[in-house]
């Protein structure tokens, strides 16, 4: 690739929010360069094993001033991890082998000890803990240390950055990130690492915008190169062009003005100025969000995605193991409700070991809860896990992918059968645990006058109710233009799905991209929308559109809108009527 | 607990079955916390998890357990201060370390 490419976009993986634009400092490490150097004799071997003692020593009170500089700063997270390190250089199970290995192989001691720790962090290839697998990285660290003081390469500091930069390396450790003036760095951009990589931990606790796993960013940046981190959705984009950096600017200015501005309102009601309340509620994905989404005035979860629970790993998640997350996203939550979504994949994306048949297409095939009805021991394992924690606090179960009636009794048997089992093993659980369906698929939308007499609920997802109405596959850039949420097909869909449920006494929660855009907010209100699950930065924006927006209004935009035959049209009337009669509602756009 | 009855003085075994209950399983820190504890005592100390046994002093060993939430380790001291050895480290484990539940301090946004 062209390394002076403008507007390089880099996907990764967004583990701090916010938009940083700046210059970069790289930070690579110099590769080592061990040479392999056989030795003869006692005297070398001897040698050898005293340059290895010295070495170690040194970088353990490199480690220990670490340590210090950490403690200064209150690094809590970083102190433990240094803290290890410690321990390992003092094991003597380490300091014995690389000894062994320079005796036994007669090889000298920067060699040893990459032998060593090869062989140790090897033996993490196989955990299937992701966690826990990240701590290999720890290993390396210490052998790159013993190896660098034995060879006299030194390693970059960051402590020499003087100007605002935005640090972009392999991988950060706890020992680099010590060393950090924070009052410069303003974010990291690393290769590797997931969520919980000590990057990642040091980008939340320091509030950096930063991404990781990025794959190669140290080959496509050049120090001093300029570049956008959106930490909010995980993306990098490198030498951006004048153009891309003005409406970055603009973005990040935005995003930090709402931010402020939007915070007033967290403590507020979602409700209209005439007096109509709604609910509004948070789509998340990790245990860990869970804890921050009242925050984001948040009144709940509508959306707890699982499908991460079954990604990146060679096992299914145990039935132990999902209860515990479950509960505890319920209880860190109560008394506000949680709605948790059943396994919404195609089997190809983590049954490895399944002989699925290749899908030619795949989102018509086999997957969600068709996939769990195929699959029943997988969907079981998934709804004892639910059932159980559903004594914890006020859990309501929903099930992705319904297509008509069939797939409600099968769920339901199933249920009762898990049910019956824990009744009879004495396992707590809430017998009147709520259920809903996603309504996703056009033939449910059609009959939801018949589903809503199995459910409690309904939940709108409007991405594929779009894409499946419309028949548009929209990453595909040649048709994407077609997608809209505003055609008069998905609107009569959604006001059939909201008067159906309604008139079961049954509640109807949106939780597609629709929801969170105030753009269609008078509609859905107009039309009776009673809860919205949105991604939670966006909350705080509905509620204040929310509180300066008529509902009598809204409602009188619902009948007009029922004249107008384009999709164009609707979007013409909406922006006119909201400009006109309610301005102070759009001044702001999502962040 | 199981032990063999002896005398102070003499050596006794203590053998103790936890479960490991921290979100995120014996990583580094935890590792470390035991070796580190388990080096105060005389006595020799391993951890066992799915028939592997782990020196308990070796920080390196235990970490290599990969004994994940939830699964079950063993620990088994034998010499003149088992007993103690034994009550310090299970307490380690059934305090889960004293981790916090949850492992993210300032949890990320999702994106959007």
């Amino acid at each position: 690739m062209e390394t002076t490419q403008q507007n390089l976009l880099l996907k990764g993986i967004g583990v701090s929010p916010g938009i940083i634009i700046g210059k970069t400092f790289l930070f690579t490490s110099d590769d080592i360069e061990i040479p392999l150097i056989t030795l003869c004799g006692k005297t070398e071997i001897n040698r050898e094993i005293e340059r290895f003692r010295q070495a170690l020593e040194k970088s353990r009170e490199n480690l220990r001033a670490v340590k210090k500089e950490v403690e200064r700063k209150k690094q809590k997270e970083a102190r433990y991890i240094i803290d290890a390190q410690l321990l390992i250089m003092e094991d003597k199970l380490l300091v014995e082998s690389i000894i062994k290995t320079i005796q036994e192989r007669g090889i000298d001691a920067a060699s040893a000890v990459n032998e060593t720790i090869r062989n140790l962090s090897r033996s993490f290839d196989d955990v299937s803990d992701e966690y826990l697998k990240e701590r290999k990285t720890d290993f390396d660290y210490i052998g790159e240390r013993i190896i660098r003081n034995i060879l006299g390469a030194k390693r970059h500091n960051l402590s020499t950055i003087h100007e605002p930069s935005i640090i972009v390396a392999h991988d950060l450790s706890p020992a680099d990130t010590a060393n950090l003036d924070t009052s410069v760095i303003i974010g990291f951009v690393t290769n590797t690492g997931g969520k919980t990589s000590h990057t990642a931990i040091m980008a939340r606790a320091l509030e950096l915008p930063s991404v990781v796993g990025l794959k190669n960013v140290t080959k496509e940046v050049k120090n001093g190169d300029v570049i956008i981190v959106d930490g909010t959705i995980g993306v990098v984009i490198v030498r951006p062009t004048a153009e891309t950096l003005r409406s970055y600017s603009e973005k990040k200015q935005m995003y930090e003005q709402l931010k402020k501005e939007l915070f007033q309102y967290k403590d507020l009601p979602a409700e209209t100025p005439d007096g109509y309340q709604i609910r509004l509620l948070a789509n998340v994905e990790l245990v860990e969000e869970v804890a921050s989404i009242l925050e984001h005035g948040a009144e709940g979860v509508g959306l707890y995605r699982t499908e991460f629970l079954y990604l990146n790993r060679k096992e299914l998640p145990s039935e132990e193991e999902q209860f515990n997350i479950y509960r505890k996203v319920i209880k860190t939550i109560a008394p506000h409700p949680v709605t948790i979504r059943t396994l919404d994949l195609g089997g190809d994306k983590f049954l490895s070991h399944l002989d699925l048949v290749e899908e030619l297409n795949p989102v018509l095939g086999l997957r969600a809860i068709r996939l769990c009805l195929k699959e029943v021991h997988i969907f079981r394992t998934q709804l004892r896990a639910l059932l159980r924690a559903s004594a914890f606090g006020e859990l309501k179960m929903l099930f992705p992918m319904i297509s008509g009636m069939q797939e409600i009794y099968q769920i339901k048997d199933i249920l009762n059968e898990i049910k019956h089992d824990l009744r009879s093993a004495g396992i707590p659980f809430n017998p009147g645990v709520q259920i809903g369906i996603m309504i996703e698929i056009p033939s449910a939308a059609t009959i939801a006058d018949l589903l809503a007499r199995e459910v409690d609920f309904f939940s709108i997802g409007t991405n594929d109710l779009i894409q499946y109405t419309l028949a548009i596959d929209r990453v595909n850039e040649h048709v994407s233009y077609l997608y809209n949420p505003l055609h008069p097909s998905v609107i009569r869909l959604i006001k059939n799905v909201i008067e159906s449920a309604h008139n079961n006494g049954r509640e109807v929660v949106m939780c597609g991209e629709m929801a969170g855009e105030p753009l269609y907010l008078p509609i859905l209100l107009g039309m009776g929308i009673d809860e919205l699950s949105m991604n939670p930065l966006c909350i705080l924006k509905i509620k204040k559109v929310m509180r300066s927006i008529n509902y009598r209004q809204s409602r009188d935009f619902v009948k007009t809108i029922d004249y107008l035959k384009t999709a164009e049209e609707i979007e013409a009337f909406i922006r006119l009527e909201m400009k006109k009669r309610f301005p102070a509602a759009f001044d702001v756009n999502c962040a | 607990m199981i032990q063999a009855r002896g005398n102070s003085g003499v050596d006794e075994v203590i053998i103790r079955q936890l479960t490991i209950t921290n979100e995120l399983g014996l990583h580094l820190r935890p590792a470390g916390l035991l070796a580190k504890t388990a080096n105060r005592f005389a006595s020799a100390i391993t951890i066992e998890k799915d028939g592997v046994v782990a020196d308990g002093k070796s920080i390196i060993q235990i970490t290599t357990l990969n004994a994940a939430r939830n699964s079950t380790i063993t620990i088994k001291a034998s010499g003149p201060d088992a007993r103690q050895a034994v009550a310090a480290l299970g307490d380690l484990v059934i305090n889960h370390f004293e981790e916090p539940l949850s492992h993210g301090n300032n949890p990320a946004e999702p994106p959007a």
